[in-house]
């Protein structure tokens, strides 16, 4: 034991959860100065600006007429299942794929890594604060078209025309936005290379489940429960049963909602821990 | 203010680290306590940045453990790296931070009190001289420039112990005397500075002692005027002249002054004399070869004694 000048480093490091916010706060600021952040910004209001005006200008039938498939209790129903039960989980994949695709390989392969782990701070910590930075950046896109969604139903129906099953269903899609992104999170970082990790998860969600769910539910009539898009048909199916299970609509099965919340839940929790996991055990050689 | 506390220490105990069957660090034992700055030096490959990383939690040992001032980086890294200041390679930030925010960021995962953080942010900043750009976004700084904002990063919290890595890659002359100079300062400050390096000088210049490391194992661990009486044989200079040289005239230095052990002609106006003894020696036969008429344009050490004993002891480059 020596005499020596007392110095900073005596400070008392935060516990790890606190880390997991702060990590959040400043990759949130990195994400929501991104150029991915403004493109799929535009990307979300491009889509919300041709609805609005085709809805507006044509008023196709299917939005405004009640089918013998949905509940007759909302003449609203028909208006939300198609416009937000088509095309909400599209923009949650878009989101998982542009906030999660790369978030952990990148740390890897442009070695931001080499700034942050070298640190007192959780491999952890820095897992869940860029998780929940992404999920913040994704609920910010995924916010704007609910708005604008929300916006036009009211337009057309007006408050008392807006259906409980829309709440339940946006609770649904932000459910399936951690699904996704515990997945792109997991394939994140079982890659090194960004483009590998993007590209696998863009594939996986665009085709691979859709052509899987096809063949297990019309060759092996097998229902779907472990693809993660045949639960997320919840979204669309709980505001009318207009919508099949499926981006593409291919099923002959459809999920219970109880289905559709363990599919999503199991995914959120499986794949987060595996890929907290391996990013806990890869190395920065 | 002044308080007990524990003398800075690290120590590699059985480090091993292997990937399949290449062993990048073999067993690995060394215990460095004191507050004092020591070169970590090896040939390309030899294990300099594996053992670093193993010590900052960027990989995983094999076998063995990375303890600092007592405490397993590996099983409790908040508590083994909360007074632990790093730079391992050249770390890259996110580029739409500026430095203010990247290194805020650190402060506050580092517990830095709020009233505290924005001023020592702006120190270190300021001891890296980058107080101009402190605002502006890193994704458009060149590699010096993220390389010292990096090395602000190593000494935000103040730390008792320093693990460099090639600190001075990347930077510009003007930026590696400047980091030169901090290092100093922080020997004085009571820190423990561990550094790799392949400048000698650099390591000859600030540190005091040295360990040397090769195919993933400790070769020795010494203090450098240890090593250097044990391992640095002759000097030698190289003279250049302003005329030629007659061959006979040369035969003369070897046998005219006294600790001269050999003369090597490299052309018809240059010259390199092997000779023993200290600076002393080095001065008076500048003095005698301008007494014997030789007009010296260029007189210069070829080799340090450091770069003598490295390549005694370190036989290959990888």
């Amino acid at each position: 034991m020596i005499k020596m000048e007392q110095n900073n480093s005596q400070n008392t490091v935060p516990s790890s959860l606190a880390q997991i916010l702060i990590t959040a706060k400043y990759t949130l600021m990195d994400y929501l100065r991104s150029r991915r952040f403004y493109i799929l910004l535009s990307i979300t209001l491009i889509i919300g600006i041709v609805l609005t005006s085709l809805v507006g200008y044509y008023h196709p039938d299917i939005f405004f007429q009640a089918s013998s498939l949905l509940s007759p209790k909302n003449p609203s129903l028909p208006f939300y299942t198609v416009w937000w039960g088509q095309t909400a989980t599209f923009i949650v994949i878009l989101s998982g794929i542009f906030f999660g695709g790369d978030a952990i390989s990148s740390e890897f392969q442009n070695k931001t890594g080499y700034f942050t782990v070298p640190n007192p701070v959780r491999r952890s910590s820095i897992y869940f604060g860029k998780w929940l930075s992404a999920f913040a950046a994704a609920s910010v896109i995924l916010g704007v078209f609910t708005a604008i969604t929300i916006g036009n139903g009211l337009f057309y129906f007006g408050a008392q025309g807006f259906p409980f099953e829309m709440v339940e269903s946006i609770l649904f899609c932000w459910l399936y936005l951690a699904a996704v992104l515990g997945l792109t999170f997991l394939f994140s970082a079982l890659f090194k290379s960004n483009s590998m990790s993007i590209l696998v998860t863009a594939i996986l969600f665009l085709f691979v489940f859709n052509i899987v769910q096809l063949f297990v539910s019309f060759l092996a009539h097998v229902e779907p429960w472990f693809i993660l898009t045949y639960g997320a048909g919840i979204i669309g199916n709980v505001l009318g049963n207009l919508i099949p299970s499926g981006i593409g609509g291919i099923s002959m099965f459809t999920p219970s909602i109880a289905e559709g919340l363990g599919i999503m839940a199991a995914y959120f929790l499986i794949t987060t821990a595996l890929g907290l996991l391996l990013f806990e055990r890869k190395e920065f050689t | 203010m002044y308080s007990l506390i524990r003398m800075p220490s690290i120590e590699a105990v059985n480090l091993t680290k292997k990937y399949g069957s290449f062993t990048a660090v073999s067993n690995l034992n060394l215990k460095i306590e004191g507050t004092k700055c020591i070169g970590f030096l090896g040939p390309n490959g030899s294990g300099k940045t594996t053992t670093l990383k193993m010590f900052t939690d960027l990989i995983l040992p094999s076998s063995g453990q990375a303890l600092i001032n007592g405490v397993n980086v590996h099983t409790n890294k908040k508590a083994a790296l909360a007074s632990v200041g790093t730079l391992i390679e050249t770390p890259e930030i996110y580029p739409s931070l500026t430095p203010r925010e990247a290194l805020t960021w650190i402060a506050e995962i580092r517990g830095l009190a709020a009233e505290e953080r924005g001023k020592r942010v702006e120190e270190v900043v300021a001891e890296v001289r980058m107080n101009e750009w402190i605002d502006k976004r890193v994704g458009k700084f060149s590699k010096g420039m993220k390389q010292r904002i990096c090395i602000a990063s190593a000494l935000l919290s103040n730390p008792q112990v320093l693990l460099l890595d090639e600190p001075t890659t990347g930077l510009d002359p003007r930026g590696m005397s400047e980091i030169r100079d901090i290092i100093k300062t922080l020997k004085g400050k009571n820190r423990l500075i561990f550094m790799s390096s392949h400048i000698l000088s650099e390591v000859a210049e600030v540190c005091d002692e040295v360990a040397m490391i090769d195919h993933g194992k400790l070769v020795l661990y010494d203090s450098l005027s240890n090593v250097t009486a044990k391992f640095a044989g002759a000097n030698i200079v190289e003279v250049e002249l302003l005329q030629p040289v007659e061959a006979l005239v040369l035969g003369e230095v070897k046998t005219v002054f006294s600790g001269v052990e050999g003369v090597e002609r490299l052309s018809d106006k240059a010259f390199r004399i092997r000779f023993s003894g200290g600076l002393d020696a080095q001065a008076s036969i500048l003095v005698g070869l301008m007494k014997m008429g030789m007009t010296v344009t260029s007189y210069r050490p070829a080799s340090s004694e450091l770069e003598d004993a490295y390549l005694k002891l370190i036989k290959s480059t990888l």
